[in-house]
Order: structure tokens, then sequence, then C-alpha cells
């Protein structure tokens, strides 16, 4: 590349060039290896926030050159101690396109390609296009969402086994204040975002009672006003819930907030304070991202290039006090809703009656299910095609029984969800739909 | 472990810059979970479910009429919103009755502990559905929400009884009016 310079590569090429005891036995050790790192890989950076500016940075040092960036936040004020790839004359900028010039100019030959988005705008196309994603995201919905999504790129054999090539591979960092943790996904081979959902944190929920009744904390005044006050109140309308980016929202439950502490002698409500309830913010340390998505870099370069054996498959750390890690093998779920989902065919023709696709599912001998409940996505939207269990649902989708398959709107390649209590998640087919002519 | 490139790579061309390739979209990991959840709702006798729109299990309406106890006879029903970041979160339950209840406040506010402390993504919509009911059964003095009613319960279970029986009927307890909620 002409923008290189004497030695620009040798910390990779040392790791690259030559094998080591470390190395993954298929490792292909040589000089063809930075070029692939540096043409081939294209990586999906998703975040360019605390994570995801220490992720662009590593990638880009460490020789990805062709990465994307996605992002939905523009820049604040306060990013700016931690998120250092911007500054304040950028405030009020996407995060997605500063992250990405600041990147190209500083790092000559890198190509990061923002995208100022939510992960939702994108499609099976767009994410297809990637040799590995990695995530700096503050959001479990965020994470179960682009989880989903990689699983569903899995492609699989006609016996049922897994097509190698489909597997987009997920490094996932977090951080909370002192506490992190970076982990390696295969989306159908290892343990996926839903197999371990009960890894997250709970959510802190006061009772309650407590909030209700007899608040100690200044926590609890200011959940009171949230969830008390606010749908008593409605101060800003009707229908307005609270937007936590709203400053006269936090004003307005900072003022009530203050009110309730006085009544029950509690210090120590803040504004601040009362937006960290509010947005449930927990405050961001510098060097706790710069550790975690240092170890997410170097599982991507692991990952692409197999010189040495992957992280299997995730840590916590914790620099509290002292400094502590701990490895342990998260274990993928059989039962998991989302990566034990190998997709079925169902085959029948435009014709055929959803009567008939329930009485297949109840008959045939390798499902026999009891009551299934189907449902699919037709134009973008979730529609219950039946569910006998629940009466109000059964009569409001009885009639579909009686409908064609193409009737009720279903096209070839279907995804078709079906629950039942025979089965420990709800299983995905495929409809194959023929036309009425090809039918045989 | 797992080896996924080799240097002749997958190449990877095509639409990674358009937008506009939007496959189908999919179910939500919360979506497919509620469903498993309706499917296999296994009611008790003295509960019923209503969906308004049968395309969205995520907003329903639980009604609720106990066989037993200070409110046998009555009819309450309970407004459920479950969220995207179900089961992670526990679904957002509101009671859409007005209710002399300790445990449940004018606003239709429920204090139960898996609604909002000990909710864990192994519970499922029938065991919240379990501790309404039992809400009913067993009011609760000790985490009182409405504390009137906790107070009265507590010194005074027969004025309690008449109260409950009182508002079910409609009419005035203290100075709150209670709509009829007889069945
Ligand atoms: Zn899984």
């Amino acid at each position: 590349m002409a923008c290189d310079w004497p030695n620009r590569w040798s910390h990779l090429q040392k790791i690259l060039e030559r094998s080591g005891p470390y190395a993954h036995p298929d490792f292909e050790a040589g000089q063809e290896m930075l070029p692939f790192i540096k043409d081939n890989i294209k990586v999906l950076v998703i975040g360019a926030g605390g994570l995801g500016c220490e992720l662009l940075k590593d990638l880009g040092l460490m020789g990805f050159m062709n990465i994307d960036v996605i992002d939905m936040d523009t820049i604040d004020l306060s990013n700016l101690n931690r998120q250092f790839l911007f500054r304040k004359q950028d405030v009020g900028k996407t995060k997605a396109d500063v992250a990405a010039a600041f990147i190209n100019k500083r790092i000559p030959g890198c190509k990061v390609t923002p995208h100022f988005a939510k992960i939702q705008d994108f499609g099976e196309e767009f994410y297809r296009g990637f040799h590995i994603v990695v995530c700096g995201l503050d959001s479990i919905i965020a994470r179960r969402w682009i989880n989903g999504m990689l699983v569903s790129l899995l492609r699989y054999n006609d016996d049922q086994t897994l097509d190698q090539s489909s597997v987009i591979p997920m490094v996932d960092g977090g951080t909370e204040g002192f506490k992190g943790n970076a982990r390696v996904i295969f989306p159908g081979m290892t343990a996926c975002i839903e197999c371990t959902l009960e890894l997250y944190p709970p959510q802190v929920n006061f009772p309650m009672c407590t909030i209700a009744h007899t608040p100690r904390l200044p926590e609890h005044c200011i959940e009171y006003v949230k969830v008390l006050l606010w749908p008593q109140e409605k101060p800003f309308g009707d229908d307005v819930g609270i937007d936590g980016d709203d400053p006269s929202h936090i004003k307005w439950i900072y003022q009530k907030s203050i009110a309730r502490a006085d009544d029950y002698s509690i210090p120590g409500v803040t504004y601040r304070l009362t937006q960290g309830v509010i947005k449930r913010i927990i405050p961001a340390v510098a060097s706790t991202n710069a550790i975690i998505a240092a170890a997410c870099a170097t599982e991507v370069l692991k990952i692409a290039s197999s010189c040495c054996q992957q992280l299997n498959n995730y840590v916590n750390f914790n620099d509290t006090e002292g400094i502590y890690t701990y490895t342990f093998e998260a274990e993928k779920k059989d039962n998991c809703s989302s990566c034990s989902q190998v997709p079925q065919q169902l085959r029948f023709s435009e014709d055929d009656k959803l009567q008939d696709v329930v009485e297949y599912l109840q008959e045939s001998a390798a499902y026999q299910l009891r009551a299934p409940g189907i449902v699919t996505m037709v134009n973008g939207k979730n529609k219950t095609l039946y569910m006998s269990t629940v009466k109000s649902i059964e009569e409001a989708t009885k009639d579909n029984l009686k409908k064609t398959l193409s009737e009720l709107g279903l096209l070839n390649g279907q995804r078709i969800h079906v629950a039942d209590s025979t089965t420990p998640n709800s299983l995905l087919f495929h409809l194959q739909l023929a036309s009425s002519m090809e039918k045989e | 472990m797992i080896k996924l490139f080799s240097l002749k790579g997958q190449q990877k061309d095509g639409a990674a810059n358009s937008k506009s390739g939007m496959g189908p979209k999919k179910a939500s990991a919360a979506q497919l979970r509620i469903t498993k959840d309706i499917n296999e709702l296994n009611l008790p006798k003295t509960c019923l479910t209503e969906f308004p729109d049968p395309d969205d299990l995520l907003t329903f309406k639980l009604i609720i009429c106990p066989d037993e106890g200070f409110y046998k006879g009555g009819r309450f029903t309970f407004s459920f919103k479950v969220g995207q970041g179900y089961p992670h979160e526990p679904p957002k339950v509101k009671c859409d009755t007005m209710v002399y209840h300790p445990n449940i406040d004018l606003e239709g506010n429920v204090c139960l502990n898996i609604l909002r402390e000990d909710w864990k993504p192994v519970l499922t919509i029938s065991s919240i559905v379990y501790g309404l009911q039992f809400l009913f059964l067993e009011p609760n003095p000790e985490d009182p929400l409405n504390k009137d009613a906790a107070e009265v319960l507590q010194n005074n279970r027969r004025l309690f009884e008449q109260n409950v029986a009182k508002a079910m009927r409609g009419g005035y307890v203290g100075t709150t009016y209670f709509e009829r909620c007889l069945k």
C-alpha cells in the first residue's frame, strides 16, 4: 500500500509470519496473512461511544483497514472525557461520522465507513457483508437484536449440520464502572446472548411499597416521581413518557424528587443523580473501556488470523479493588430460544389452507404437536396465524384456518414460528410454497 | 477451537453499503419468548385473558374473578405491557379496576415482588398471573401500597371484609368512591 512506511507493520508481522506454541493448529503463518487482514477482512463495529472509540482505534492500528461503524447518537459534552475521538467543536455532530473521519485521517489507509443509524435500520444483506461483528453497546435490547440477526443468517446443510461459511463471529464487550466483560460468540456453535441472558445483571427495581411509603434513599424519591407521580400528573401531556434526554423532563422530576426527599428528610437528591436514575446511567470509567476494547480487538485479530486460540469464551474483569479476571466457558443451551433453532422446511402449496398446516404439525410423526401457536411476520408486522390455547385469540384467528396460505399473505421462504407445550422452545420453519401450477 | 477463515477467505462483497437491502423483518427475541409464554398460559379457572389485537401478543388484559376469600365475586382487570426487553425486564402491569386492596393503590399500581425487585428471566407470564391471583386470596398488610386498607386489615379483619364488599358493590369507603366491580 502506498501509505505504508518501513516497519509500519513489524509488530503484526512478528505474530502473523511465524507460528508459535499458542497458535491455532491450522494457523497458516506467512506473508499473505497481513494483506489478508488489511484487504480482505471486513469488520463491523457497533457503537461509537466509550468502547467504540477504543475499538476503532485498536482495530485500525492492528491493520484492519475495512471497518464500518454504526451509531445512532450525537456527541454530548459529557462524552469528551473518555470518547477521545471527539473534540469540543464536535458536540452535536454524529458519533459515527466524527469517529470515522478521525480514524481515517489519523491511520493512513484505514477506511472507516460511518452509519448514523440504528442497527435495526439494516437488514440481512447488510450484515451478511461482514466477516466479524464487534459490539460496544450499553443496551441489552440492541445486543439481543444483533444476536438474533446473526443467528438468522445461519444456513444449514441438508443433513441439518451447520454451514460454517454462514457463521459471522460476534465479539461483545460491555463495561459498567470498574467492571467489564468480553466474550466471543460463534452463532450456532457457542453460547449466544440468549443462552446466557441470566448473566446480565438485572435492572435495579426497588419494591413498589418502599417507593410509595418507606423511602430511605435519594433513589427511592426519584423512582417515586418516575413511577407514581409522572403517570398521575402527566406534566407534559397525556401520552408523553419520560425522555431522559429532555432537560425539562429531568428538571421536573428533580424538583418533585427534592420535595419528596424533604418530606422524609433524605439528603442527596441532585440533578445529576436524577438524570442517572432516570437514564440508568452507571458512571463510565475510561480505563475499563480501554481494557475491554483491547481484549475485544485482540479476539478479532485471533479470529481473523487464527494466530492464537480464541477466548473460550467469556472473561469477566473487575478492578474495583486490585485487578481480578476470570475466564469461563458460557454453555450453549440446547433449548436456547435463538441459536438452538435449526429451521425446518414446511412444504405446502399456495392453495393449501392453514388448517392443513396445523393438522400436519399435529399428525406428522416428526412433530406431534399438541396445540401449536403459529405466528409470523407479514409486511414487517407480527401476525398471529392461529393459537388455540387462548380463548380470545382462538376466536379472533379461527377464520384463518379456512383461508389458503396465499390468502393469508404468506410468501415462499416465509419464516414461521410455532410454539407448543411439547417443545422447550418455539420451532422455526421456512415455508416452501409451491404455486398451484407447480404442484405435482 | 474454531477456525472460520482460511487465506482464501470467503469474499464478502456486495451489499455492505446499501441500506435498501432490507430483508423481511424478523420476530424479535422478546416476541418469540412471549409467543411461547402465551401459548402455554395455563390459566386457573378464575382467570381469563383478552387480546384486543390478536397480532399484538405484547399487549393484553388479564381478568381475575376470585372464587374465594375477601374478593370473591369481584371482577378485576389488569393491563399487561410487555417490552422488547422481555424477559430480561418484567412486563409492566397495572390494575384497571379501582380496588380496595392493601397492595394495590388507587392509581392501579401493584406491589408484587416479582413485578419489580424479584423478577428473573426464568419467570413467565403464568408466574405473574399466579402472583396476582394470590394477592386477592392473601392480601398482605406488611407491604402496603394502600396504607389505609392495610391498617384496617391488620387491626380489624371484619371491618376490612365489610369495606371490600362495600367497594365491590360500588360506594364510598372513607372518602374514596369505588366503582362497582361485581361479576
Ligand atoms: Zn443461544
